[in-house]
C-alpha cells in the first residue's frame, strides 16, 4: 500500500523525480537533460495512481490516452503493454512524454494532485515509450481492411504525422508532403536535441511508416507543387502546414549581421546539425554574449541552445515578468540551473551595430500596468529609461505567424484575418474534401493541440470519405 | 535521389550538371531557383535552374567552385544522384512585351540570365546582352546567348575577348545605339551594385536577381532577409528579383560574408581530405 492513514488524513508517496545529467555536461553537450525514470521508480511512480473511478487526467488529455489503464500495466510491470496501450490514442508517446506541458493538462486535473503532488504522468508516458523501443519488441502490425481512399495530408508536423497514423491505421492510402528534407515539424527543427532527441523524433515517424504511410520530403505545397493539383489527385486532403513564419520586430538594425530569428537559429542548430560544424557543413556562429528576445519555449530553446554553443553569458530578455512567461516550468527551471540570465521589463528598440554587424541591443525599460478589464497587466514604457545590452547575437523569438505560401496563390481557401485557415466543426475548411488543424488553424499552440486536431480531422475525414 | 544524366565542365572552376527531375521540369518558369544538399550532412544551397525539359523530365543547373557544396557537387559522376533538391522555388521572372530588353550578366549570373532571355525574346523583345568575365576562359553560355540575343557583346576584365573592361563598359557601348526599356542585371553582388548604378545614371529600370545566403527556401526562417527600399524581404519567397535601384547592396554584401571563415574553414578541410 502506498498510503498510510495518520489522524485520518492520508498520506502519500512523494512524487518520483528521475535524475538529470550535471549542469556542466549540460552546457558542453547537445545531451538530454532529464535521464527519465529507471523501472523501479516508474512502479513506485505507478502506484501513486490512485485508479479513480471516474479518472479526470483523460479528460486533460487533448487525445485521450488511457492514462489510468496505461499506469496500470506499469504498476504490473508491464511496459511493453502499457506503451502499446498508449499508442492505441498516441502515435507519438516518446515525443509527448517530453514536451507536452503536462501541468497544464492531464496532471494538472489529477485527483490525487488535490491532495498531494500529481502522479508524473507524463514521465511515466516517456519511460514506457522508450522502453520499449529499448527492447526491441516489435508490436504486431496487423494490417487493417484497406479502403478505396488516398488522402495527401500536407505537413508532417505533430498534425500531419498523427492525422496520417489515424488514416492509416482505418486502411486508408497516406501521402504527406512535407517541404523540408526531414519529416518531423517543429519536433525536428524546432524543438532542440537536449529536449527531445532526434533519434527519438526518427523513432515514432518510423513507427508512422510502418503503419503504412508514405513520406514525400522536398514538397512544399504552393512553391514546388500546387494545391490544386493536390486537391485534384486525392479523395481528401489536410493541411497541418504550422504556423513556421517568424514574426519580425521591425526596428532599426534587424538586419545586421549577428541577428537571428529564432527560426534561423534552431533550424540551423537542430535540422542542419550546425552544432557539430564543421563536421556538418551548416554554419553557426559563436557568440560570446548573447542575448535572446521572448518569453516562451521558443525563446528559452534558443538561450539554452545559445549556451551549448559555448557563450560566455546568455541573456533572456523579456518584456513582461517571470510570472507572465509562457515557457513551461520545467524549462525555466533547466534554463535558470544552466545560468541564462533573465531580464524582466525591458523591450528592445534597437539593434546597434558597427560595419552591419552587431554590437549592443537597446532596450526600452518597462513597468507593469495596473490590470486592465481582463485582469491582465500589460507592459507599459518607464518614459525616458532605456538600458543597453552588449551582444554579438541577438535572437528575435517574439512569435511566429502563418505561413501564407499555401494561401496566397489560392483565394478560394478561407482564412481569418491574421492568415490562419478557418475550419467548421469538423476542421473542414472553406473548400470540399480539405481539411486543416494544428498551428495553421490556431496559431502557435502546443505539440498535443497539434495532434489533437489532427486526429480529429482523421475522423472527419473518414466520416466524409463514406458518405461521399 | 536526383541522378545525374550529363556533366560537363563549361569554365575553370564551373560546371553544368543535368538531373532528372520530372516534377522540377514540369512547373520551372525563368528566374526560378531550387536548393539542394549532397550529403547526409551536407548544407543546403540554392542554385539557378537554367534550362529545362518538360519531356524529357530534366533540369540544368551550372555552378561555379567556390566553398565545400559547389566542390562536392562537382565531384559527382554522372550516374551519381543527389539526395535532396526541392524546386522550382521563388517567383518567376515577369515576361511581357517591354520593347528592348538589356540582360547584364556578370560571371556566373550567365547562367541566371540564360533562360530569362530565351523566355523575353520568345514574347517578342529585342534582346541586348552584355557578358562580361574576368577572363576569355570564364564567359559561360556565350554560344547560347549569341543565339538568344539580336547583340551580344563580350567584356573582359583582362581584355582577352571583346571589350577590355567591366560590364557597365559593354553597357555604355550599347547605350550610344540603343535605346533600353528594361535591364536585367544579375551576376557577383558587387556586379550588380556597380552596374545597376550605371543604369540608375541612365534612368534604365533595373532589376536584378538576389542571391543571399539561404536555409529553406519557403520563408520560414529569414536568413534570406533583404532590405529593398527600406523595408525587409524575404528573397526567397518575395524575391528573388527586386528593383535594383531600391537594394541596401552594402547590407547584401556584409550578409553574404558573415560565414565567410566558417566557408574557407569547411572548404579547406575538405581540399586537405581529398
Ligand atoms: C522551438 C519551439 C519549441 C516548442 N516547444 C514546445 C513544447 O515544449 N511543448 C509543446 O507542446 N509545444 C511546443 N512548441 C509548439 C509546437 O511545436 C507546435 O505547436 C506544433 O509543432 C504544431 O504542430 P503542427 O503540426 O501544426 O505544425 P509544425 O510542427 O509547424 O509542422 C508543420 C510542417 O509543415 C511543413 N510545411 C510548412 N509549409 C508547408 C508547405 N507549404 N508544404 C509542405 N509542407 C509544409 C513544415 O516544414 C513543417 O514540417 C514549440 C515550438 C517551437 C518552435
Ligand atoms: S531561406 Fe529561409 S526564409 Fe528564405
Amino acid at each position: 500500500m502506498n498510503q498510510s492513514s495518520s489522524k485520518g488524513r492520508k498520506k502519500f508517496n512523494p512524487r518520483q523525480k528521475d535524475k538529470s545529467i550535471s549542469i556542466n555536461e549540460r552546457i558542453s553537450t547537445f545531451k538530454e537533460v532529464p535521464l527519465g525514470f529507471t523501472p523501479e521508480q516508474a512502479i513506485l511512480e505507478a502506484e501513486r495512481c490512485l485508479q479513480c473511478s471516474r479518472p479526470r487526467c483523460v479528460d486533460g488529455c487533448p487525445v485521450m490516452v488511457p492514462i489510468k489503464d496505461f499506469i496500470s500495466l506499469v504498476k504490473e510491470g508491464k511496459f511493453i503493454e502499457a506503451s502499446l496501450k498508449i499508442k492505441e490514442k498516441n502515435a507519438l508517446p516518446a515525443v509527448c512524454g517530453r514536451v507536452c506541458p503536462q501541468e497544464d493538462q492531464c496532471e494538472k486535473a489529477c485527483v490525487l494532485g488535490k491532495v498531494a503532488e500529481p502522479v508524473a504522468i507524463g514521465k511515466l508516458e516517456r519511460f514506457v515509450a522508450d522502453y520499449e523501443a529499448v527492447q526491441g519488441t516489435k508490436e504486431e502490425i496487423k494490417p487493417p481492411e484497406r479502403l478505396p481512399y488516398k488522402v495527401a495530408v500536407i505537413g508532417s508536423g505533430p498534425a500531419g504525422l498523427t492525422c496520417a497514423a489515424e488514416l492509416a491505421k482505418s486502411g486508408v492510402e497516406v501521402y504527406i508532403y512535407e517541404a523540408l528534407h526531414e519529416p518531423g515539424g517543429v519536433l525536428t527543427y524546432g524543438i532542440p536535441e537536449f529536449r527531445l532527441p532526434k533519434n527519438i523524433v526518427k523513432r515514432e515517424i518510423d513507427y508512422i511508416i510502418s503503419l503504412g504511410v508514405k513520406i514525400l520530403t522536398n514538397q512544399a505545397v504552393g512553391a514546388n507543387i500546387s494545391l490544386n493539383e493536390i486537391i485534384r489527385n486525392y479523395d481528401a486532403v489536410f493541411i497541418g502546414v504550422g504556423a513556421g513564419l517568424p514574426r519580425m520586430l521591425n526596428i532599426e538594425g534587424e538586419n545586421l549581421n549577428g541577428v537571428y530569428t529564432a527560426n534561423e537559429y534552431l533550424t540551423r542548430i537542430n535540422l542542419m546539425k550546425a552544432y557539430l560544424f564543421p563536421e556538418y557543413d551548416t554554419p553557426i556562429k559563436r557568440g560570446s554574449e548573447i542575448v535572446v528576445i521572448g518569453g516562451g519555449n521558443v525563446a528559452l530553446d534558443a538561450a539554452r541552445t545559445a549556451l551549448r554553443t559555448g557563450a560566455k553569458k546568455v541573456t533572456l530578455a523579456y518584456r513582461r515578468t517571470e510570472s507572465e512567461m509562457p515557457a513551461r516550468k520545467e524549462e525555466i527551471e533547466h534554463a535558470k540551473e544552466e545560468g541564462i540570465v533573465f531580464e524582466f521589463l525591458v523591450s528592445p528598440i534597437r539593434f546597434i551595430g558597427k560595419n552591419n554587424t552587431l554590437r549592443a541591443v537597446e532596450f526600452q525599460v518597462m513597468e507593469l500596468s495596473e490590470p486592465d478589464e481582463s485582469g491582465r497587466r500589460k507592459p507599459v514604457p518607464v518614459i525616458g529609461k532605456t538600458k543597453l545590452i552588449n551582444a554579438d547575437i541577438a535572437i528575435t523569438a517574439i512569435g511566429t505567424v502563418a505561413n501564407p505560401l499555401i494561401t496566397k496563390n489560392f483565394k478560394k481557401l478561407k482564412t481569418n484575418s491574421r492568415g490562419y485557415i478557418e475550419v467548421d466543426d469538423n476542421m473542414m475548411t472553406s473548400l470540399k474534401g480539405v481539411f486543416a488543424g494544428g498551428d495553421i488553424v490556431t496559431g502557435a499552440a502546443t505539440v498535443i493541440l497539434a495532434m489533437g486536431a489532427g486526429k480529429k480531422a482523421a475522423q472527419s475525414i473518414l466520416a466524409y470519405l463514406k458518405n461521399k | 535521389m536526383f541522378e545525374i544524366l550529363r556533366k560537363k565542365q563549361i569554365s575553370p572552376e564551373g560546371f553544368l550538371i543535368r538531373i532528372k527531375a520530372p516534377q522540377v521540369a514540369q512547373t520551372a518558369r525563368p528566374g526560378q531557383f531550387l536548393i539542394l544538399r549532397v550529403s547526409e550532412t551536407g548544407e543546403r544551397i540554392p542554385l539557378t535552374i537554367v534550362n529545362w525539359s518538360r519531356s524529357r523530365g530534366y533540369i540544368d543547373i551550372a555552378f561555379q567552385v567556390v566553398g565545400k557544396t559547389t566542390y562536392l557537387l562537382s565531384k559527382l559522376k554522372e550516374g551519381d544522384a543527389i539526395i535532396d533538391l526541392i524546386g522550382p522555388l521563388g517567383n518567376p521572372s515577369k515576361i511581357e512585351r517591354y520593347g528592348t530588353v538589356a540582360f547584364l550578366a556578370g560571371g556566373f549570373g550567365a547562367a541566371a540570365v540564360l533562360p530569362i532571355a530565351r523566355a523575353m525574346r520568345k514574347k517578342g523583345n529585342r534582346v541586348l546582352t552584355v557578358l562580361g568575365a574576368r577572363s576569355k576562359n570564364y564567359l559561360i553560355f556565350e554560344k547560347e546567348l549569341k543565339k538568344t540575343s539580336d547583340v551580344l557583346i563580350i567584356t573582359t576584365d583582362d581584355g582577352s575577348k571583346g571589350i577590355r573592361g567591366f560590364v557597365k563598359d559593354g553597357l555604355s557601348e550599347i547605350l550610344n545605339s540603343e535605346k533600353i526599356d528594361i535591364a536585367y542585371c544579375i551576376g557577383p553582388a558587387v556586379m550588380m551594385k556597380f552596374t545597376s548604378e550605371e543604369t540608375r545614371k541612365h534612368s534604365i529600370p533595373t532589376i536584378v536577381s538576389l542571391n543571399p545566403i539561404m536555409v529553406d527556401g519557403t520563408g520560414m526562417c529569414g536568413s534570406c532577409r533583404v532590405e529593398v527600399g527600406g523595408k525587409t524581404y524575404f528573397a526567397c519567397v518575395d524575391g528573388p528579383e527586386f528593383d535594383a535601384h531600391l537594394v541596401n547592396w552594402d547590407l547584401l554584401l556584409s550578409r553574404l560574408n558573415y560565414y565567410k571563415d566558417e566557408e574557407k574553414l569547411a572548404y579547406e578541410s575538405i581540399l586537405k581530405q581529398r
